[in-house]
């Protein structure tokens, strides 16, 4: 009896252990490419044509990229606190990452007998998970700030800390409306649902467009991108950084983005659920392992829209000043979620009555 | 005061409509002009493989002539550096010798001929001053080099290939110029 409990726990640990490894992996070769996605579709919107001399269509122009970060002079400076300045990048790296163990990528797939879930943890408070998660992705660019010892990066930090922190009360009040109707913290409990019934951007517009915003807000991308705003602060929080450390930057925020067009594609467009087709039929004709498949395929089509869409805004809409951030935070969305959250529960009671 | 167009808006500042407060229509008017820039045809072009045609008044790097035989045209009169703001052009004349009647027109020649590119303007007042239409400005541009010695050009680097001795290189290089004194 013992021995078979050993065996079969081992083998649930070698299956997450290989899902937490594609998951990560994945989510790292997407970012690479939203890296070149970005350059490019800048590009058409500027009437250029982007990188395109690596490979063909400039396809190797993010590993060139990658390669030249790797091969750039490692410099610490003195002043620095040299503890904290390599914690700063690792940390928001590390927290760009966690956020993928509770999406749902799939239901499940089958193998030699074996149901494998497609959702690395399925928590049963998952979306307090993602949001104690993002609220640590502040330390990466506060401690980075703060151990660089350079004026430019504490304003930086200091900003991004203060903008994160802000528009996360926006982005937790936007959810609990949605949470009101769901009845659950679960994301594989909230995706089943959606997959039953019909999106949540259907019963949730207000919320998700609230939602989106914070997003942006979060990821510090613009219109949103005041702690790297180089105009103002030359670099912003990842001013002193030189090679890898700030590869790792700047690429998580590329996983930040990966991972909160999965987030939002979970929670408000139905998530692994292929639009007007019934799964429950499908895993019947096709199997369990091609019905995953096509699901994921369905998830990573709304992520992909949620990316261009992050591209699509970045180079259309010009940086908010300061005080204008803090005021469309403090005095539009958190009185507009909190409407929202009120409207939600008026209409939920006069439905059920 | 009188315009020049008639596309000039007069600013009004006014406080914002609700509408307009909301920034999102803006922001989406904003995103439809963008997403139509994505199917729009490019403005530049892939450059080394691509090249744009020149201006025929394009002024590029200095070229001293040959005549049809092959003999340079330059006399070493001093025109040309007297002319040139930029002070750019040294040289240095030679009498010619009984035995060099193939090789420079006439009895005075230019034994050395340097131009600075880094110091030239390229503004072409060298082949406007020229007598013997010696010098003028080709159609492509000084390349990029490493040291600053190498960018003072000396008679080598100028003269124009042998018309007789190697006739492709010397129609390249003259080509564009025929076609451009006919217009």
């Amino acid at each position: 009896m013992m021995t078979l409990l050993f065996t079969m726990d081992l083998m649930l640990v070698l299956e997450k252990f290989l899902l937490i490894g594609a998951v990560i992996s994945f989510a790292l070769v997407v970012a690479m490419y939203t890296t070149y996605a970005e350059r490019k579709i800048a590009a058409w919107m500027q009437d250029r044509r982007g990188p395109n001399r690596a490979g063909p269509f400039g396809l190797l122009q993010p590993v060139a990229d990658g390669v030249k970060l790797f091969f750039k002079e490692e410099i610490i400076p003195l002043a620095s606190n040299r503890f904290l300045f390599v914690l700063g990048p690792a940390l928001a790296m590390i927290t760009a990452m966690l956020t993928s163990a509770v999406i749902p990528w799939g239901e499940y797939i089958e193998i030699l007998g074996r149901k494998i879930s497609l959702q690395i943890a399925d928590v049963n408070i998952g979306i307090l998970y993602v949001f104690g998660v993002v609220s640590m992705g502040v330390y990466g660019i506060m401690i980075g700030g703060w151990a660089s010892n350079n004026k430019f990066s504490l304003l930086a930090a200091v900003r991004g800390a203060s903008q994160i922190i802000s528009y996360e009360l926006a982005m937790g009040l936007s959810l609990i409306s949605l949470l009101m109707m769901t009845g659950s913290l679960s994301l594989k409990t909230i995706v089943e649902q959606q997959m039953n019934g019909s999106w949540n951007i259907i019963y949730q517009p207000l919320g998700f467009l609230i939602f989106i915003i914070c997003v942006f807000a979060e990821c510090n991308r613009t219109p949103f991108d005041l702690p790297e705003a180089e105009n103002e602060l030359n670099f912003g929080y990842h001013q002193e950084y030189s090679s890898m450390k700030l590869g790792l930057y700047l690429f998580s925020e590329y996983v930040n983005m990966f991972i909160s067009s999965a987030v939002m594609a979970t929670l408000f467009f139905g998530g692994y659920d292929i639009p007007f087709v019934d799964e429950t039929a499908l895993t019947a004709s096709l199997g369990a392992n091609l019905t995953a498949l096509f699901c994921f395929l369905a998830l990573f089509a709304k992520v992909l829209f949620f990316l261009f869409v992050f591209i699509w805004v970045r180079w259309t809409i010009p940086r908010f000043r300061y005080d204008q951030l803090m005021d469309l935070g403090w005095k539009k969305l958190i009185p507009l979620a909190l409407a929202n959250m009120i409207i939600t529960a008026v209409v939920m009671l006069l439905i059920k009555n | 005061m009188e315009r020049l167009t008639n596309r000039a808006k007069v600013m009004e500042q006014k406080p914002m409509s609700f509408m307009e407060s909301l920034y999102l229509p803006a922001i989406f008017k904003g995103m439809a002009i963008t997403f139509m820039h994505l199917f729009k045809k490019k403005a530049t072009i892939n450059y080394p493989e691509q090249q744009r045609p020149f201006s025929p008044v394009f002024r590029g790097l200095h070229v001293l002539n040959r005549d049809e035989e092959g003999r340079e045209n330059c006399t070493a009169c001093g025109l040309c550096a007297v002319a040139c703001p930029a002070e750019a052009i040294t040289m240095e004349a030679a009498e010619r010798k009984s035995n060099e009647e193939h090789l420079y027109r006439e009895e005075k020649y230019a034994a050395k001929y340097e131009i600075n590119m880094l110091r030239c303007i390229f503004c072409g007042l060298c082949e406007e001053a020229c007598p013997k239409d010696a010098i003028y400005l080709s159609e492509t541009f000084a390349p990029s080099s490493f040291t600053r010695k190498s960018f003072i050009y000396s008679k080598d680097e100028l003269l124009i290939p042998h018309p007789v001795n190697e006739p492709e290189k010397f129609a390249a290089a003259k080509g564009a110029r025929e076609a451009r004194q006919k217009n």
